[in-house]
């Protein structure tokens, strides 16, 4: 298992060299410069521009510059944010727990729907349920986001009024954030009320969020399922007499489940990098929309910082999904 | 009844709500964006002066909330020299600055103040000139390092500023955020402890409400100065919920969740004018759309051209397209709330067949052009690419094809800056309220290679009459100066001056005296909540 662990840990080595040089390059070829776009219709001088390039460091050969982010990485610092002036470090971990709050809070909705949906959906092949998930999966596939979100901030919070429009928690809740997580933020401080706030402001964020994860899941379970439910061991089991919701259970669940947390997985990674529309409509303070922001600024440190560091969470994220694999199907651990 | 009741405890909560766990006046702007840092003077975005210099800071010379009057601010009264080259400024006694958990003013606002917050963007050997970046962008861009000769403090409660040049508007200059003043003991203290950057990130300032709290992308929470200089703010505490979206903010402003949202969502503004529980506040905005001929390339080198092409643009029909009935018709290059805007300014009224004939008479036929068109969107112009459709349908109306060009924004900057352009599409908006801010910036000699000055247009007699006003102190003289550049301008035609936009403010029905700032900043010491 060990070996296994290592090895999967230094397949990520080569991936996240080249998430640096991708995340570095990227930014520089689009067109247009942050100093230019700082000083808008106002313009500047040619020789101040030159002079804040130089300042920057801007100015330097493009191989020379990534060395130089190269070295100051392999030190742990990533710079610092020529919009704000900040380290990128703590401009990204004072967001990053609210994308994160907001991903798991999405990803359980989407799980704790989608897989008994698809699970039955599967087992119950061509029934007029099976119709209506697939059905209302691919609608939630295809649901243009910023759309969704207002529909729904329109319906619950502007007519029903039962949720709030936006934010984390509402704004006349005063304390001073300890751990970045609202939830557990709101718990420690002694703000009555507050956790509730908290509470009420995730529900519609996480059920926009969680709208296409929830049709991904439900349709792959399904279709797991139908794979697995043909397979002669499944018959084998039936034959013996085992009742319906053992096989169903036991026998088809653990195998279809391998494709379905390769799924769960992939979605994670997609919400952690930002659900920028979410972020945006429902004003959630998180990386996503700081990304987008950057690179309208054309903020290079900001953009190739960020960038690296949702890679190293995306493939965090991957080398656990490869280890659960190991987990639930030894067949995989010791194929090696 | 069982609606009733449902209703009743509808309203129960709704109030609940929004009284929340404070009961002081607490006023919620839903503001559009996070602030770029704390420290006015290095930054040039106005959703960072709405959160640094208008609450936090004061500065020598103020505007008047709602109006682009300058009136006295930390100086009580100022004075120039007969040669425009000397400005005395007296300032004013007993001005406290905020008692923060890292600072305790030992002393009252002086002299010393005002000539750190100078000194640090001016002096390039100063020891806070590179702290936090350094860059001070609006200093450079107002020339002030080429108009400051030296600051000087004559006693604790005078100060001397010493121009290299006359320069009219430098008063006006003076009240923009750039010019806030800072804590030169706060400054010290800090240097003192080695976090000199901690300046510009917890600040310090004389203005009527003091920073508690800034949660990026959430939140900017305030309290009221309560020995403010100008007495405490009617409201206790100041809150700013950072909402990007202009759709989500009406929501939550119809919810009760904030009271004040700028920049509604032009689709929106319908539904504001009929929602009993906002008031809809509009104003002109101190701004200007235009249309620049590049006069450096035939056949824009012709006045006759440039005239014959404004006469065949149909502003009106502009307006009713672009800007859905939010903007007025621009005939000069100032804007109408502007002192010196000149009312006898003739238009050349929508004339095809005059057009062509001028054209004619210019020899120019089958002309083929560019129009460029920005790829973002401002007050001055929501829509540069429909803009430009109506234009390039105009024009063809008289014989003239032409193409329409966008790049990225930097890139349009840029290349229209390196007059690569035969027309192009910009705007501007104003920062003190000066004519000279509009006029000279932007159809100066001093911009015409390479600058502010798209239509790359030098014309003596013009820019003789700005030069004179820059030099004027006496205001009747000035505005007599720029009512008669306007004209030499419209006849010359270096633009279409195509549209001012107008600012539309949603307030909740509770919000007393909020005024909208033609400058475009938002401003809330005086406001009030019912």
């Amino acid at each position: 298992m060990l070996k296994f662990i290592l090895t999967r840990i230094g397949l990520l080595i080569p991936t996240f060299i080249g998430v640096t040089i991708i995340s570095f390059s990227f930014i520089r070829m689009l067109p247009g410069d942050p100093i230019e776009l700082m000083a808008g219709e106002r313009g500047i001088e040619p020789e101040r521009h030159a002079q804040l390039m130089a300042q920057f460091g801007f100015d330097k050969p493009l191989w020379e510059q990534y060395l130089i982010f190269m070295g100051k990485l392999l030190d742990g610092d990533l710079g610092v944010s020529i919009v704000t002036k900040k380290p990128i470090f703590d401009e990204f971990f004072t967001l990053f727990p609210a994308t994160l709050e907001l991903a798991l809070f999405a990803i359980v909705f989407a799980v704790v729907l989608g897989l008994p949906a698809g699970i039955i959906a599967g087992v119950k092949r061509g029934s007029v349920f099976d119709h209506t998930v697939m059905g209302i999966s691919l609608t939630g596939f295809s649901m243009p986001i910023f759309w969704w979100g207002l529909l729904l901030i329109i319906f619950f919070s502007g007519i029903l009024g039962w949720t709030p429009v936006s934010g984390r928690i509402s704004v006349l809740y005063y304390f001073e954030p300890v751990t970045g997580f609202m939830l557990i933020d709101t718990l420690l401080s002694d703000e009555k009320g507050a956790f509730r706030s908290a509470i009420s402001h995730l529900i519609l964020p996480a059920i926009v969020l969680g709208t296409i994860p929830l049709a991904v899941i439900a349709r792959q379970t399904r279709s797991a399922m139908l794979e697995v439910l043909s397979e002669d061991y499944v018959r084998t089991a039936r034959a013996k007499g085992l009742p319906p919701f053992r096989v169903v259970g036991l026998h088809a669940l653990r195998n279809a489940l391998i494709p379905v947390i390769t799924v769960i997985g992939l979605q994670i990674g997609v919400l952690l990098a930002g659900a920028i529309l979410t972020e945006t409509i429902f004003a959630w303070p998180g990386v996503g929309k700081w990304m987008v922001d950057s690179i309208f600024r054309r903020d290079y440190p900001s953009v190739q910082g960020g960038l690296m560091l949702v890679a190293a969470v995306v493939m965090l994220v991957n080398l656990i999904v490869d280890l659960l694999y190991g987990l639930i199907n030894p067949r995989i651990r010791h194929a090696r | 009844m069982r609606r009733q009741l449902w209703m009743a405890s509808v309203a129960i909560a709704a109030s609940v709500a929004f009284a929340g766990p404070l009961s002081a006046k607490t006023l919620v702007y839903c503001s559009e964006g996070s602030p770029e840092g704390f420290n006015p003077s290095l930054y040039t975005a106005g959703t960072t002066f709405d959160a640094s210099s208008h609450p936090i800071f004061n500065r020598l010379a103020e505007f008047e909330r709602g109006s682009t009057t300058v009136i006295p601010g930390l100086a009580e009264s100022w004075s120039a020299s007969e040669d425009g080259l000397e400005y005395t400024f007296k300032l004013r006694k007993g001005v406290k600055f905020h008692t923060t958990k890292d600072f305790a003013p030992s002393r009252d606002f002086n002299a010393d103040d005002v000539i750190f917050s100078f000194e640090r963007q001016g002096k390039k050997d100063h020891p806070f000139h590179k702290v936090s970046g350094g860059s001070y962008e609006y200093f450079e861009g107002m020339s002030m390092s080429e108009i400051i000769e030296t600051v000087e403090k004559v006693d604790d409660y005078t100060v001397k500023f010493v121009l290299s040049k006359p320069e009219a508007p430098f008063i006006a200059n003076l009240a923009m955020d750039f010019a806030s003043i800072m804590s030169a003991e706060y400054a010290d203290k800090m240097m003192e402890a080695g976090t000199p950057e901690q300046v510009d990130l917890a600040p310090v300032g004389t203005g009527p409400f003091q920073l508690q709290q800034y949660q990026k992308d959430a939140v900017i929470r305030y309290k009221a100065n309560a020995d403010y200089w100008g007495g405490k703010a009617p409201i206790d505490t100041l809150i700013f919920a950072i909402t990007p979206d202009a759709s989500v903010r009406y929501q939550k402003l119809k919810a009760g969740e904030c009271h004040v949202m700028p920049y509604p969502n032009p689709a929106d503004i319908e539904a504001m004018k009929s929602d009993s529980d906002v008031n809809l506040l509009e104003q002109e905005g101190l701004n200007v759309g235009y249309l620049a001929f590049n006069t450096e390339k035939a056949p824009y080198t012709d006045k006759r051209v440039r005239q014959a092409l404004n006469m065949a643009i149909d502003k009106k029909a502009i307006i009713d397209a672009v800007f859905q009935g939010a903007g007025k018709i621009a005939k000069n290059p100032l804007p109408p709330t502007i002192w010196s805007y000149n009312e006898a300014t003739k238009d050349y009224g929508y004339d095809p067949e005059g057009a062509k004939a001028l054209l004619a008479e210019a020899g120019v036929s089958g002309l083929k052009t560019n129009i460029w068109a920005m790829p973002v969107q401002r007050p001055y112009n929501p829509n540069a690419r429909r803009m430009a459709e109506l234009i390039q349908a105009d024009w063809a109306k008289v014989g003239v094809e032409a193409e329409i060009v966008t790049f990225e924004w930097g890139e349009y900057l840029k290349r229209s800056k390196a007059g690569e352009h035969d027309t192009v599409l910009l705007g501007w908006t104003g920062d003190n309220g000066d004519p000279d801010n509009f006029l000279y910036v932007l159809l100066g000699c001093d911009a015409a290679v390479g600058g502010t000055n798209r239509a790359r247009w030098c014309h003596k007699p013009f820019d003789d009459l700005l030069q004179k006003a820059k030099q004027t102190a006496d205001p009747a003289e000035r505005t007599s100066l720029y009512e008669e550049a306007q004209l030499i301008f419209k006849e010359e035609a270096p633009w279409v001056t195509i549209a001012h936009s107008v600012v539309s403010m949603p307030v909740r029905n509770e919000v007393v005296d909020y005024r909208v700032h033609p400058l475009g900043g938002h401003i809330f010491y005086g406001v009030d909540l019912k």
